[in-house]
C-alpha cells in the first residue's frame, strides 16, 4: 500500500494510491463474490482493479483464495504481498499470514481463528465474524452471508461508496428474490456498522482517480474471450467441460441463441472440435476449446483443420501439465503445442492475450484472421487471466463489431477451393458452381480443386501454399511496441498473463533510471518480423515464462526466440511453481541472468 | 489417384446420372461399394434435390472415399469423426441435405463413441454405413464387425472378440430410423436410403458390402442366387415404432433380415435448438446483433 501525504488528512484517515487485499477462506464461502463486488465498484469509481483467485480442483469446500488489488493509476499485477489479510479459518491464517506484508492488517474471524499473539509485525484485527451474521440473518442461514458481512466491514474500512454497492447489490441479487436482495442488505448494514473503530485505529480512503472519459467495464478474462469472439461474428462452436474453459462454454451456451447461434456440449474434445469445424465448413466461422490435456485430444482434427484450410477459432485456457497436472494452477507450457502440435507440418496462427482486455481483442482478432487466411487461429489464455476480473475502458462496439455473413453466391466456373497464386477461400455447401464442378474439402493432399494428389511437386507447391500465407501475416503486423528503454542494456520478452508483473518490474526499474525495455509478443506464430532486429539493440534479452527451462536450459518461447534469431543475448527465466510471477521474483532474475 | 477427365458441364435445377458422378472409383473391381454408389446416384435422380444443397461427408477408410466421387460438395475428414463434423454441418446448415459415409471402422470402432450421441441428439442426417467385416484400405484386420473365427492379419488364428452386432449398436444409439440392406440388392439398397434420406431425424442404413479381396463371400449367406436367402421385413407382421421387436430382430441368426428395423418420429437437435434460439429471440425482441452485445457490456459496468 503506497501512501501520499494529504495536506490536511483528517486524524484517523490514511489517503492510499492501492491496497491489495488477500480473502482466504474455503471455496464454497463466496469469497470470490467480495472479489467481484469490489472489482465492479472499482470499475464503476473509475479506479484500476485486478483480481486473484485460486480455487482448489475438489467439488465443495477446499481452501481458496481471491486477492484484489485496488487503486488509482494503473493496476498491473495482484501485488506480491497483501496489505490486508481476511483470514475466515484457522488454515487461512496459517497459510497466508506469511503473504501479509511488514505492518499490514489482518482483519480475522475471531469465530473461528487464534492468531499467534507474539506475532507483531502486523495489526490484528478480530471480528466474530460468523457469529454476527448468524445474528444478523436469523439462525437458519448459518454462515451463508459471511463474505456480505466482510464486504461491510471493508466497505467502512476503506470508506467505499456504499450507494454504488448498494446498486450492485440490485443487479446482482435483485432478479433472484426480494429475500435474497434483503439478506445480503442486512448482513452488510451488520457489518458496515460494526464498531470497527474499537479494533482499527484509522480509516482508509482511495486518492481520486483521474477520469479517464470512457465508461470502465467489469469481468474476468474468460468473459472477455466470449465478448472477443460474439464482436467477432463467431454463432457457432462446440466444446466438452474441462476447468479452466468450462466457463467460456456455458456463456457461449446461453448467449449464442441469442443471436441466432448454436453452441453444442459434445461427448468429447474429438467430437467438440470436429462439430466447430463442420459449422466453419458449413460457412460459419466457429468456436471450439479447452484446457491443456483437452486441446491435445483436438490435434488430430485441428491438423485436418490446416490441411484443409478450415476457418477456425481454437482457445486454450491453459493450466499446469503435463496430464492432469495442476489442473487449477497457472503454467504458460502449451506454446509449443499451440503452434507445432498435431503431426506433420501444419501452418496455424497462435496468439497469445496479455491481460484480461486483450482477452477481448484478441480473440475479436482471432476471428478475423481465421476468416482472411482461412485458418485455424488458436488464442492462448491461462488459468490466472481466466477468472482474474479487471476494469478496463469499454470497446468501441460500433466500430468492432463484425455481422458475420454466410456467403453461397455463386462462384464462377473457375472457382477452385484450393488455388496456388492465392489464399483460399471455400465456397460453402449450397453455392452453385457455374458449370457444376463442386469443390471438395479434405485432409489428402490435393490439387487445386481438392482431389487427392501425391505427385511430389504438387505436395511442395500446396505445402508452401499453406506456410506462405501464415507468414504474410507476419507481414501484415504492425511494429512491435518497446516500453521503456528502446535500446540498451536489458530488454525483458514475455508473452500472455506475464505482462503485468513484468510491465510493473520494468516501469519500476526504468524509472529508477536503468537500461531497460519490455516487448511483449502477441502474435507467436507467426512471430513479428522485427524481433531479430530489436534484439540486436540490447545487451541481454531476458525471457519470462510460466514453464519449464526444458532439457537445453530455455523455457518455450525463449526457445522458439532462440531458434529464429541466433541471437546469444537470449536469457530464459522459466518457473513452474503454479504461481503467477512476483515482481521481485523477475527483478532477482533479471539481476541473476545479466550479470 | 487419378483423376477422371471432368465432367460434363451440367446445369442448375437437373440432377443427372453423368452431372451427379465424378472421379471414378479407387475401388477394387467388384467391390460391393461400386453398388452402393451406383443406388446412391440412382436415389438422388429420383429426388432431385437442388444439387449446390446435397452434401456428401465421410471419415476414413475405403467406403469413406466416396465423397470424390459424387459430385456435390464434399468434405473426407479423419478417421472416425465423420459423424461430430456432419453434426456441425447439420446443425448450422439445416437447408443442406447432408449424407456421411463410411465403414464398419470408422463407425462402429475408432468411431463408436459418436454414434451414441449422434443417435442421442437426433440430428438431421442420413449415415450410410458400407459394412464389409474387415479392415480393407489396410489390408485385411480385423474390424469390429468381423466374426469369431476370421483369420486376418491381426488374428493370424482368427478373430477371438465377439463382434459388434451392428442392429442392437444402431438400435441402443438412439438413432430415429435404423435399416439394413444388402449391396447386392439395387432396389432394396434404393427404397432404404428413399426412406431414410424422407426420415426427419437421424437415420442410419447399414448396408452389407463385400470386401472382394480381403473377405471375398462373406454375405453370400444374404445372396439368393449363392445360394442364400435375403429376407425382407414383413412391415404387416413387425411395428416399426416398437423397439422391443426391433432388438428381437436385431438378435436373430445370421444372416438376419433386412429392411426398417426402428423407426420413430422424435424432435430433431436441429428442431430444438431452433426453439432455443427463438425463445431467446423472443425475450430480447429481436434485438440486432450490436444492440445485444452493447446490452452485454452494459451489464459488466
Amino acid at each position: 500500500m503506497s501512501t501520499e501525504a494529504s495536506a490536511t488528512p483528517p486524524r484517523s484517515e490514511e489517503r492510499i494510491q492501492d491496497a491489495v487485499i488477500r480473502l482466504a477462506g474455503n471455496s464454497q464461502d463466496g469469497i470470490q463474490s467480495i472479489g467481484g463486488f469490489l472489482a465492479r465498484l472499482a470499475g464503476r469509481s473509475a479506479q484500476e482493479v485486478m483480481t486473484y483467485m485460486t480455487i482448489p480442483a475438489t467439488i465443495s469446500g477446499g481452501p481458496s483464495i481471491f486477492q484484489v488489488r485496488m487503486g488509482t493509476g494503473e493496476v498491473l499485477s495482484a501485488g506480491d504481498e497483501a496489505d490486508f489479510l481476511v483470514a475466515f479459518y484457522q488454515h487461512s491464517y496459517d497459510n497466508h499470514i506469511a503473504h501479509l506484508r511488514e505492518g499490514g492488517v489482518l482483519l480475522y474471524d475471531s469465530d473461528h481463528v487464534e492468531p499467534v499473539e507474539s506475532d507483531t509485525h502486523y495489526l490484528k484485527v478480530g471480528v466474530p465474524i460468523a457469529s454476527l451474521t448468524v445474528e444478523a440473518l436469523g439462525g437458519s442461514t448459518r454462515e451463508k452471508g459471511k463474505n456480505i458481512f466482510t464486504l461491510g466491514l471493508l466497505s467502512r474500512i476503506f470508506q467505499l461508496d456504499v450507494v454504488k454497492l448498494r446498486g450492485i447489490f440490485e443487479e446482482r441479487f435483485g432478479s433472484k428474490s426480494e429475500d435474497i436482495l434483503r439478506n445480503a442488505n442486512l448482513a452488510f448494514d451488520a457489518g458496515y456498522s460494526y464498531p470497527i473503530d474499537n479494533v482499527l485505529d484509522r480509516y482508509y480512503s482511495f486518492l481520486a482517480p483521474e477520469e479517464s472519459g470512457e465508461p470502465q467495464v467489469t469481468m474476468d478474462g474468460n468473459t472477455a474471450i466470449v465478448l472477443g469472439l460474439l464482436t467477432g461474428g463467431v454463432r457457432y462452436g462446440a466444446g466438452y467441460p474441462i476447468t479452466p474453459w468450462s466457463t467460456i462454454m456455458e456463456m457461449l451456451r446461453s448467449q449464442l441463441p441469442k443471436y441466432g447461434g448454436i453452441f453444442v456440449q459434445a461427448e468429447d474434445e474429438l467430437a467438440a472440435v470436429s462439430m466447430a469445424i463442420g459449422f466453419s465448413y458449413g460457412g460459419r466461422l466457429a468456436v471450439t476449446g479447452s484446457s491443456g490435456p483437452g486441446i491435445s485430444l483436438k490435434l488430430e482434427a485441428l491438423g485436418w483443420a490446416s490441411m484443409a484450410e478450415i476457418p477456425l477459432v481454437v482457445i486454450n485456457i491453459q493450466r499446469g501439465g503435463p496430464s492432469t497436472g495442476l489442473p487449477t494452477n497457472v503454467e504458460q507450457s502449451d506454446l509449443l503445442q499451440a503452434i507445432y502440435g498435431s503431426h506433420g507440418d501444419c501452418p496455424r496462427v497462435v496468439l497469445a492475450a496479455q491481460n484480461v482486455e486483450d482477452c477481448f481483442y484478441t480473440a475479436l482478432e482471432a476471428c478475423k484472421i481465421a476468416r482472411e487466411y482461412s485458418v485455424p487461429v488458436f488464442v492462448l489464455s491461462d488459468m490466472s487471466m481466466a477468472s482474474r476480473i479487471e476494469a478496463f475502458d469499454e470497446p468501441d462496439l460500433d466500430a468492432l463489431q463484425i455481422e458475420p455473413k454466410l456467403d453461397t453466391e455463386d462462384r464462377s466456373e473457375d472457382f477452385k477451393p484450393y488455388p496456388l497464386d492465392k489464399i483460399t477461400r471455400h465456397a460453402p455447401p449450397g453455392t452453385w458452381i457455374e458449370g457444376g464442378k463442386f469443390p471438395q474439402v479434405t485432409g489428402l493432399e490435393h490439387d487445386e480443386t481438392g482431389h487427392p494428389s501425391a505427385n511430389p511437386q504438387m505436395h511442395v507447391a500446396m505445402m508452401a501454399k499453406r506456410r506462405d500465407k501464415v507468414k504474410a501475416l507476419a507481414d501484415s503486423l504492425p511494429p512491435s511496441e518497446i516500453y521503456g528503454a528502446q535500446e540498451g542494456d536489458v530488454l525483458v520478452v514475455g508473452w500472455g498473463s506475464t505482462w503485468g508483473p513484468i510491465r510493473e518490474t520494468v516501469v519500476r526499474e526504468h524509472s529508477a533510471g536503468k537500461s531497460i525495455g519490455h516487448l511483449h509478443i502477441r502474435y507467436v506464430n507467426p512471430l513479428p518480423n522485427d524481433v531479430d532486429a530489436i534484439f540486436e539493440r540490447y545487451t541481454h534479452i531476458v525471457v519470462v515464462e510460466m514453464n519449464d527451462e526444458g532439457l537445453y536450459g530455455y523455457g518455450q518461447l525463449a526457445t522458439l526466440l532462440r531458434a529464429k534469431t541466433c541471437n546469444p543475448g537470449i536469457k530464459s527465466l522459466a518457473k513452474t511453481d503454479g504461481l503467477t510471477f512476483k515482481i521481485r521474483e523477475i527483478l532477482k532474475g533479471i539481476q541473476d541472468l545479466t550479470q | 489417384m487419378s483423376a477422371s477427365p471432368a465432367p460434363a458441364k451440367i446445369e442448375r435445377g437437373t440432377i443427372t446420372k453423368k452431372g451427379i458422378a465424378a472421379d471414378h472409383p479407387t475401388w477394387c473391381p467388384g467391390c460391393g461399394d461400386f453398388a452402393v454408389l451406383a443406388a446412391f446416384f440412382k436415389t438422388l435422380e429420383k429426388l432431385q434435390f437442388p444439387q449446390e444443397n446435397i452434401v456428401t461427408l465421410a471419415g476414413i477408410g475405403c467406403s469413406s472415399r466416396f465423397p470424390y466421387f459424387v459430385n456435390t460438395h464434399g468434405g473426407h475428414f479423419i478417421h472416425g469423426r465423420a459423424l461430430p463434423f456432419a453434426t456441425g454441418v447439420s446443425l448450422g446448415r439445416d437447408d443442406l441435405h447432408v449424407f456421411v459415409f463410411g465403414g464398419d471402422g470408422d463407425g462402429f470402432s475408432i468411431g463408436g463413441n459418436h454414434l451414441d450421441h449422434a443417435g442421442r441428439k437426433n440430428i438431421r442426417l442420413t449415415y450410410v454405413i458400407m459394412d464389409n467385416f474387415v479392415y480393407g484400405l489396410t489390408k485385411k484386420q480385423t474390424s469390429p464387425t468381423s466374426p469369431q473365427g476370421f483369420r486376418s492379419k491381426t488374428d493370424p488364428t482368427g478373430a477371438i472378440d465377439r463382434p459388434t452386432n451392428p442392429m442392437r449398436k444402431l438400435l441402443s444409439s438412439g438413432a430415429t430410423f435404423v435399416g439394413r440392406t444388402h449391396a447386392t440388392q439395387i432396389k432394396h439398397m434404393m427404397s432404404m436410403y428413399e426412406r431414410a434420406i424422407a426420415h426427419d431425424g437421424f437415420s442410419v442404413v447399414e448396408c452389407l458390402s463385400e470386401c472382394v479381396e480381403f473377405y471375398k463371400g462373406a454375405f453370400d449367406a444374404g445372396i439368393p442366387r449363392k445360394g442364400g436367402t435375403f429376407d425382407i421385413i414383413d412391415e404387416e407382421e413387425h411395428d416399426v415404432t416398437d423397439m422391443a421387436a426391433a432388438l428381437a430382430l436385431a438378435e436373430e441368426d445370421w444372416p438376419g433380415k433386412f429392411g426398417v428395423y426402428y423407426q420413430n418420429e422424435v424432435p430433431t437437435k436441429n428442431a430444438l435448438e431452433q426453439d432455443i434460439i427463438g425463445k431467446a429471440r423472443e425475450k430480447t425482441g429481436g434485438a440486432s446483433d450490436l444492440d445485444l452485445i452493447k446490452a452485454t457490456f452494459a451489464s459488466m459496468k
